[in-house]
């Protein structure tokens, strides 16, 4: 048996004891935290529009926005949210809440590096590529909208 | 004449004796399965630090001077320490000797060093080149996470195969003394890589080096599996020791009851670690503490610990390589032979 073939052996049997994921658990753990996400979010754009009654429906979003992204950095901060996130998965990262927390759990591990090559530098190791992309997906999409 | 079995092993003729030993553990180490058995156990892993990596170091430093107590000896005594740990150029164990004073090697074998500083240690004991020295090493959740992984307060979830790195460090003091447990042999491991490039499934990467060392020992030695009371390895996981077994069986080597892993011991079910610890602390903390006073007791007498390493960083696996791997064997034995003099 030559070494390729004793690696790929190996790996599909490494393959066939690892454990799995279940499907079901996880789906129904991100549905119902991402979804109370979503209400609390509604709530806010309701008050806000309560509140205040001449400010528009698209400003009271974004202060809703706003408000969720202060939540989820607050409960960042003092140690919550990696546990709502270990339990919930893709219902705290989709939201705006895992873009708060991919932001703010960087900027408290590196603050001991120094505010300018810790906090500041490496504030978007995790973001980053989120923020590359969407630039990157709305220069095409603009493109395409000129020549359309 | 070369003190030497076949290939890999070591033969220590003069006995190089363990003489003192400290373990300090993390908090959730504490409430684990060996709580009762370290030293010491933190209630803040933070140890009073700005840093978690001046934690690593000042926990570190902790179990060399405890063990040098332990051993009731005077730290000038001491004629080498060999330490190493995770960290890029192994700075825990370095800042640590900086203010002990000691001459130093630095080591790094992944989460292996536990056994490789005791086999160099016991070198430099058995060939009479030092009085005492001291082999440490450990490991410390939070700075690892840093280093390989995600910041701690990310929201993610960790997938079923992965293990969680054990805060917790160990020191054994070997000299040249009558009484008590002797190295008897050691095996060198060589780098072994079987093309498993998951960072999430480190104990079937290092699989196949444990079970190149473990074979490369009972073919020198001469011995079975059988003629060790436990088969220690160091942090292979649940999923690991499986595969272990299932390879040895393979290759003719059927080990029982007598086979057991630090990383699948060292938390309970309810600690949601997966498939258990990692990291160099994992065997550390639990050789130093509860193999050495089961042996003291004469619980065990004949012990075999391979403590296993994945020798990649994260540049090696971002770049699309496979994890490489290493496992050294160090063979305790209680009483044993009368010493050459």
């Amino acid at each position: 048996m030559n070494e390729n073939e004793r690696n790929l052996r190996y790996n599909a049997y490494v393959e066939s004891k690892m454990p799995k994921t279940k499907p079901w658990p996880s789906l129904f753990h991100a549905f119902w935290v991402g979804g109370l996400i979503c209400c609390v979010g509604e709530l806010i754009k309701d008050l806000c529009l309560y509140i205040f009654p001449y400010m528009s429906t698209q400003e009271a979003s974004n202060w809703a926005l706003i408000a969720l992204i202060i939540i989820a950095a607050f409960l960042t901060a003092i140690g919550i949210f990696d546990r709502i996130g270990a339990y919930a998965g893709a219902g705290t990262i989709v939201p705006i809440t895992g873009f708060s927390n991919s932001i703010a759990s960087p900027a408290l591990e590196f603050k001991r590096e120094g505010l300018v090559f810790g906090l500041m530098a490496k504030m978007f190791i995790i973001a980053g590529p989120v923020i590359v992309t969407g630039v990157v997906a709305s220069v095409i999409v603009g493109l395409v909208y000129l020549f359309i | 004449m070369l003190n030497r079995l076949g290939n890999q092993t070591l033969v220590f003729k003069n006995k190089p004796r363990v003489v003192g030993s400290y373990s300090v553990v993390g908090p959730k180490e504490g409430k684990g399965n060996f709580g009762k058995f370290f030293h010491k156990v933190l209630e803040d892993d933070l140890f009073g630090e700005k840093s978690y990596e001046a934690a690593e170091s000042k926990m570190l430093k902790l179990a060399i001077t405890e063990a040098i107590s332990d051993a009731r000896i005077n730290k000038d005594e001491v004629d080498a320490l060999f330490a190493g740990d995770l960290m890029n150029q192994i700075i825990s164990s370095s800042f640590a000797a900086k203010t002990l004073g000691v001459p130093y090697f630095g080591l790094f074998g992944a989460c292996s060093t536990m056994a490789e500083s005791l086999i160099m240690g016991a070198c430099h004991v058995d060939g009479g080149f030092a009085r005492y020295v001291a082999c440490a090493t450990g490991s410390h959740f939070s700075s690892a996470e840093k280093q390989f992984r995600y910041p701690l307060e990310l929201g993610t979830q960790r997938p079923p195969s992965s293990q969680w790195t054990v805060t917790g460090m160990g020191c054994t003091i070997l000299g040249n003394t009558n009484t008590g447990i002797c190295v008897e042999s050691a095996t060198i491991g060589k780098v072994v890589d079987w093309g498993v490039s998951d960072v999430n499934n480190m104990g079937a990467a290092m699989c196949p080096a444990a079970t190149d060392t473990l074979k490369a020992h009972f073919y020198d030695t001469g011995k079975t599996p059988d003629d060790y009371d436990l088969i220690l390895t160091g942090d292979l996981g649940k999923l690991g020791s499986e595969i272990l077994l299932d390879l040895m069986e393979y290759n003719g080597f059927k080990i029982g009851n007598n086979y057991s892993d630090c990383g699948q011991m060292m938390y309970n079910n309810t600690q949601k670690t997966f498939m258990g610890g990692s990291g160099c602390g994992c065997g550390a903390s639990i050789l130093n503490s509860y193999v050495y006073s089961r042996m003291r007791k004469g619980e065990l007498k004949n012990v075999l610990f391979v403590a296993t390493g994945a020798l990649m960083s994260t540049t090696s696996s971002q770049q699309g390589n496979s994890i490489p791997s290493i496992a050294h064997a160090v063979s305790f034995s209680l009483g044993g032979k009368e010493r050459n003099v």
